[in-house]
């Protein structure tokens, strides 16, 4: 009895509440400061699509339109005809990704590694149209970032 | 007295009330600074760090955000009343800083005697802050009626009720400290504690300093009193107010919180005085203003720790609690000062004795 009116008299609840935040105000912060520090990124890490080359310069996609077809959000556009030495490739290759819903089935589906997701994120643009993507575009993407690209396939390579 | 020298005597005013408003303002847009990083590192998080060094640029950010919104005014509003309000509730908050002497200098030696630093020493100095804090519910009542929608005058009622409550108790805490003190002078006040901590009124008056910080919280709506601005109870009275009307109460507000911090450095934790008297080299007003500031954070503490009152609890404490506790305190007191034995004890205090 004597101790309950002690703490009720004293605040004594009120200090034990202070005195827990005043410890956490010296706590070290778990603030991840977005554009200096970054969190790190998964080798499956979904983000901007690349169309990739051998390392002939030669490009990858065969134009299968098997990514075209798997993608659930019909995002891909591909129209193809046959090149001069009678190999099939892409006059057209583009993804909007306004539509598209990075669930990856595109990069599961090809049969020759061309379509991939690499882990770049930061390409907001002001426009829809700056979000519509060319054949160009995706291999330019491909090709400033294909050390990203090799290095995940790599280190996702041993789960497959 | 010439009419040259009454143009002087109100350029020194001017002059003296530039000197305190200015520095209230710009303390004011500090405070919501440090408010917002103290609560963030509390939870855990950065605050504000982005606009300029360390985020110090904030409150200027945030001012000509404020300035550059527009005000909505409601149609069915009276526009009058409705633009007088805000203002109703920060000009007391303001004025009040009138009679708080921020310390007392001889003007390294010039002067023979040193003077108070307050615009005006008045002798009923803690009556006139008592005041001039309750016009502010003016405001508040005016904010309600004018914006002619239910919740505001509801809001309005309820922080009006709120703050008379707690004046009481306040009011009441402060009839302790001026019995000890013997004079409603607040530089009389602050001198009868002269002496080091063992003198400052915390000591004979604490449950009192608890009681009157607290009624601060309440008086000036800071958690865990905020139901005159809560969002779940509809922003309460400023439902309606926008832009820089809006930004006007919360001036309004943090100058309040500030007057209650120096208020209570005043008459509870000796002033301007060092806690031990060879500290009392280093200038008056930076105790005091220190004394205010650690005061400041507790205000900012309290509303990162506690959360919001229930309405009845928190009129169940103000009239059950804090009432009874400072009438019996007074009681008290007056025992002490009357009782041929016991004022011994009590004349350690007593500096008119």
């Amino acid at each position: 009895m004597l101790k309950r009116a002690f703490k009720t008299w004293f605040l004594w609840e009120l200090l034990i509440g202070l005195s827990v935040t005043g410890r956490y105000l010296f706590k070290k912060k778990i603030t991840i400061e977005y554009p200096e520090q970054k969190t790190p990124l998964s080798p499956r890490f979904r983000g901007l699509h690349a169309l990739r080359r051998y390392e002939s310069g030669e490009e990858r996609c065969i134009a299968c339109k098997l990514c075209e077809v798997v993608c659930p959000a019909l995002a891909i556009t591909i129209e193809s005809e046959e090149r001069d030495d009678g190999s099939r490739r892409t006059t057209r290759y583009d993804i909007d990704f306004s539509k598209c819903i990075y669930c990856g089935f595109c990069q599961e589906a090809c049969p020759v590694d061309a379509i991939v997701e690499t882990q770049e994120f930061e390409y907001a643009c002001e426009t829809r149209d700056g979000l519509y993507y060319d054949k160009e575009m995706l291999l330019a993407n491909g090709d400033r970032l294909e050390k990203q690209i090799a290095a995940n396939l790599a280190a996702d390579a041993r789960y497959s | 007295m010439s009419v040259m020298d009454m143009a002087i005597q109100a350029g020194i005013w001017a002059l003296e009330i530039l000197a305190i408003a200015a520095p209230v303002a710009l303390t004011v847009a500090y405070i919501t600074y440090f408010e917002r990083r103290i609560i963030g590192w509390i939870q855990v998080r950065q605050g504000c760090n982005r606009v300029g060094p360390a985020g110090l640029l904030q409150p200027l950010a945030d001012g000509l955000k404020l300035l550059l919104k527009e005000t909505i005014i409601p149609a069915r509003a009276n526009k009058v009343l409705f633009v007088a309000a805000p203002l109703l509730s920060l000009v007391p908050a303001l004025v009040a800083f009138a009679v708080v002497p921020f310390g007392e200098t001889s003007l390294f030696g010039i002067w023979e005697t040193p003077h108070i630093m307050a615009i005006s020493n008045l002798n009923v100095g803690l009556l006139y802050v008592m005041a001039i804090s309750s016009l502010s519910i003016y405001g508040v009542l005016m904010a309600g009626w004018a914006s002619n929608s239910k919740y505001p005058i509801i809001g309005s009622i309820r922080s009006t009720c709120q703050m008379i409550s707690y004046e009481i108790s306040m009011g009441f805490g402060l009839v302790t400290v001026m019995m000890l003190a013997g004079s409603l002078n607040l530089a009389d006040i602050v001198h009868a504690q002269a002496g080091g901590i063992l003198h400052w009124y915390m000591i004979p008056l604490f449950p009192m300093l608890i009681v009157f910080f607290i009624s601060g919280c309440a008086e000036t709506g800071r958690t865990p009193f905020d139901l005159t601005e809560t969002e779940e109870l509809v922003s309460g009275y400023y439902t309606e107010y926008s832009g820089m009307w809006f930004a006007t109460f919360s001036l309004a507000e943090y100058g309040a919180m500030i007057l209650i911090s120096l208020l209570t450095s005043i008459l509870f934790l000796g002033g301007w005085y060092a806690p031990i008297p060879a500290l009392d080299i280093i200038p008056g007003t930076f105790w005091l203003l220190g004394k205010s500031a650690f005061l400041i954070f507790v205000f900012i503490w309290f509303r990162a720790t506690f959360p919001r009152y229930r309405y009845d609890q928190m009129m169940r404490l103000g009239w059950k609690i804090f009432l009874p506790w400072t009438l019996g305190w007074i009681f008290v007191v007056g025992m002490f000062i009357y009782t041929p034995g016991l004022d011994g004890i009590i004349n350690f205090w007593l500096a008119w004795r």
